[in-house]
């Protein structure tokens, strides 16, 4: 039996309401015991690897609700294998992949080919299973099966479900297979043909927006269509000050809703698209500070339930060209905890929050068992060097792709070790 | 005299000291074109690249014979007859077009910031001749130099620009380009045509035209593109041309030494009327002349001058 004890860490579990410096022990691949170092005797027993973690945080390893591997379909961008390398790299050990593949992750064979794809990769993966075939917004998929392949929640994610009769269906058959179904937000005949948001920027930009009222009516609509139907909705990236409301009146009223909000709508403004910056391109777009200020607020007082990366990866085919004809989205894994670390050094977030969010929050939302340094819990463990200082470099990314705003920028906080089930599986080169 | 920058992108980055070189210098390149040889060498031996991406007769042409009135070798590339068809990305174009070492591209493009990707990869100068609803930088020039002309200055002058706003490059460019100089410009259109937040520009915005029209010292008209009625931006041309066009009826009320412009190509009778197109107080042909002194003066500007510097 393989043992290992992580000594002399800050461990901070929010699972568990621990903070303070403990020894983790994990024996087997799972958390045997986490022991306050003025309590632990140090008895270690022989065979056992012991890693001093004096300096380090030791938080469970992070879960991405949201991220796209692109495989099947478009492994030039990313795969299972570099996608699952990057998230254990930003010290994510769980993360759900979207259904946009092609073929799209719309029946039970898609599915088993992902999470046989995953076996043995730096990540556990969760596939979400499209709500409807082929996200045309039309025929429901198969839910029952798709659970039973391992699916853990339903999504269109990338396009919208058009028709509320279709999302009304969709929500009401999920009961079935008790999935949560995702709802990508977003009317798409108020975005036709719009590149980002509509406000100042676009107008000094000549590009066309997409005004916050396209967000705001669907997850407006999805909210009523949850009660209708006593559904699970989870709001996918919201980016909106208005639909932040809308779901903070939703849960008071006891609807089944939960959201996420990305580093990047938490942290950037519309203001990046300037100088027609392709990596400042994702959809939701990037909106205001008075939006980026209130879904901050949403996360504070437990509206957002969720940070979640919204993981895109692109290659310099979709995004080096022009602006409008470039595609969504930025990769995320590798950048965000030192992004949102950013909000706990300039005090708007405590790290406590920001741990909780982006561990055991979001794998309750989706009944994962995961995100936890519990005694028998999965010895999934990220430790992260806050104080250290780097800057993201294209070549140093695990991810294929390279499409980040934060490209060539200084950043704070790194992970400099993960461990996935007692195993190592990313170790920062040259770190102790 | 030479600009400090490789590029004419926008309006939007010029100093007042730019635009006013770059007009002063358009003043004196116009005589040139009264000539019985229209020639100056000052650009000999120099390359220019006409990249157009979009259909355009006025400002390719301008740009084509103010390059040939300098000397300069100008070539004319329009996607319809190149490698554009086959799929190319603007990228590869740039890389391509570089490798022949062109002095300056002229790029007219449907995407906004088109230009500004262009210069990023090539060494050369890069001249916007119109990117998407962006800006339209020769336009605006050569807009301000009609106005200096009638009205022996821009400060302090009322401009109404009306139309679609939201979609129109020429619009962007010239409430730049005169705010820049001191005067005061007001965008007219209806509610469905005006941008968001279009009064961070530095301008006054209104959908009432009549009341733009009582001070307004120029009057410039934007074509309406007719197909956005299909996108329900108007419910009609007819009630479009009633509200925003500009009939002699709507000119009685105002000034009397009012002037009006249009960048063209016009709708004759949707925005403009033939009467007011073609009466006194219209300026759409000395617009054109002007244009291509503007696009001599900035050829020369941006890659004339040299030598004279070195000397």
């Amino acid at each position: 039996m393989s043992g290992l004890v992580i000594k002399n860490g800050r461990v901070l579990d929010p699972s568990s309401g621990i903070d303070g410096l403990y020894n983790v022990y994990v024996m087997s691949g799972r958390i045997a015991s986490v022991k306050s170092i003025s309590e632990d005797t140090g008895e270690i027993m022989p065979g056992v690897d012991v890693l001093d973690a004096k300096g380090l945080l030791v938080i469970p390893g992070m879960v991405d609700a949201h991220t796209h591997l692109r495989e099947p379909g478009f492994e030039y961008k990313e795969t299972i294998e570099t996608g699952t390398s990057a998230a254990a790299a930003g010290g994510f050990t769980s993360i759900l992949c979207m259904a946009n593949t092609n073929p799209v992750n719309d029946n039970e064979s898609v599915t088993r080919y992902i999470l046989k794809k995953a076996e043995g990769c730096g990540a556990n993966v969760f596939p979400v299973g499209a709500v409807t075939m082929g996200l045309k917004g039309e025929k429901l998929t198969e839910a029952a099966e798709l659970k039973a392949a391992g699916c853990v929640a339903l999504s269109d994610d990338g396009m919208p479900v058009a028709s509320a009769a279709v999302m009304r269906r969709g929500l009401e058959y999920s009961l079935i297979a008790g999935l949560p179904v995702i709802t990508h937000a977003e009317d798409p005949a108020l975005s036709s043909c719009a590149v980002m948001n509509e406000g100042r920027v676009s107008t000094l930009l000549g590009l066309k927006g997409i005004p916050n009222a396209a967000e705001d009516v669907i997850v407006g609509r999805d909210v009523a269509l949850a009660e209708l139907t006593g559904a699970r909705l989870h709001v996918a990236h919201v980016s909106t000050a208005w639909a932040v409301d809308i779901i903070r009146n939703a849960k008071k009223r006891g609807v089944k809703v939960t959201a996420e909000a990305s580093p990047h709508h938490l942290t950037l403004t519309d203001g990046m698209v300037a100088g027609y910056d392709t990596n400042a391109k994702m959809n939701p777009p990037l909106r205001s500070k008075q939006d980026a200020d209130a879904l901050m607020l949403g996360l504070k007082d437990g509206t957002i339930d969720c940070i979640a990366t919204d993981h895109a990866p692109q290659s310099p085919v979709e995004k080096d060209v022009e602006f409008d004809k470039a595609s969504n989205g930025i990769i995320g894994l590798e950048t965000a905890f030192a992004v949102i670390y950013g909000l706990v050094e300039s005090g708007a977030l405590t790290l406590d929050e920001m741990v909780s969010a982006m561990t055991i929050k979001p794998s309750k939302v989706f009944s994962l068992d995961k995100g936890s340094l519990k005694v028998g819990a999965s010895a999934d463990i990220a430790l992260i060097d806050l104080s250290m200082k780097w800057v993201v470099e294209p070549d140093k990314l695990k991810s294929k792709s390279k499409n980040t705003p934060w490209l060539g920028k200084t950043l704070k906080g790194r992970v400099v070790k993960t461990f996935l089930g007692g195993h190592v599986v990313y170790e920062l080169e040259g770190a102790k | 005299m030479r600009l400090k920058r490789k590029d004419l992108l926008g309006i939007e980055d010029l100093t007042k000291d730019e635009l006013e070189i770059l007009i002063s210098t358009a003043a004196s390149f116009r005589e040139v074109s009264e000539r019985e040889i229209k020639k100056v060498p000052t650009l000999r031996g120099k390359t220019i690249i006409n990249l157009f991406y979009e259909p355009s007769t006025r400002t390719r042409t301008s740009f084509e014979i103010a390059a040939k009135r300098m000397s300069a070798d100008a070539v004319n590339i329009s996607t319809s007859s190149s490698s554009v068809v086959k799929g190319e990305t603007l990228k590869d174009t740039a890389k391509n077009l570089e490798a022949m070492r062109p002095d300056c591209i002229v790029i007219r493009h449907s995407s906004a910031g088109a230009p500004l990707m262009l210069s990023r990869y090539v060494g050369c100068s890069v001249v916007n001749a119109g990117d998407g609803s962006h800006e339209h930088p020769s336009q605006a020039l050569l807009d301000i130099l009609t106005v200096k002309d009638k009205k022996g200055g821009v400060e302090g002058l009322n401009v109404a620009i009306v139309g679609d706003i939201a979609h129109s490059r020429v619009a962007r460019s010239n409430i730049y380009g005169f705010t820049k100089l001191g005067a005061h410009v007001t965008v007219v259109a209806p509610p469905t045509m005006m941008p968001k937040d279009i009064e961070s520009l530095g301008c006054a915005a209104t959908y009432d035209m009549p009341a733009a029209l009582k001070d307004a010292d120029i009057i410039m008209m934007l074509r309406l593109q007719l197909e956005r009625q299909k996108e329900s931006f108007f419910p009609s041309v007819r009630e479009y041309s009633r509200l925003y066009g500009l009939d002699a009826a709507k000119l009685k009320r105002a000034k009397k030494d009012v002037v009006i412009m249009h960048p063209g190509p016009i709708n004759r009778g949707v925005e403009i009327s033939s009467e007011v197109a073609d009466g006194p107080f219209s300026l759409i042909l000395d617009q054109v002349t002007n244009g291509v002194a503007v696009r001599m003066a900035i050829f020369y500007l941006l890659l004339g001058a040299a030598k004279e510097e070195a000397a």
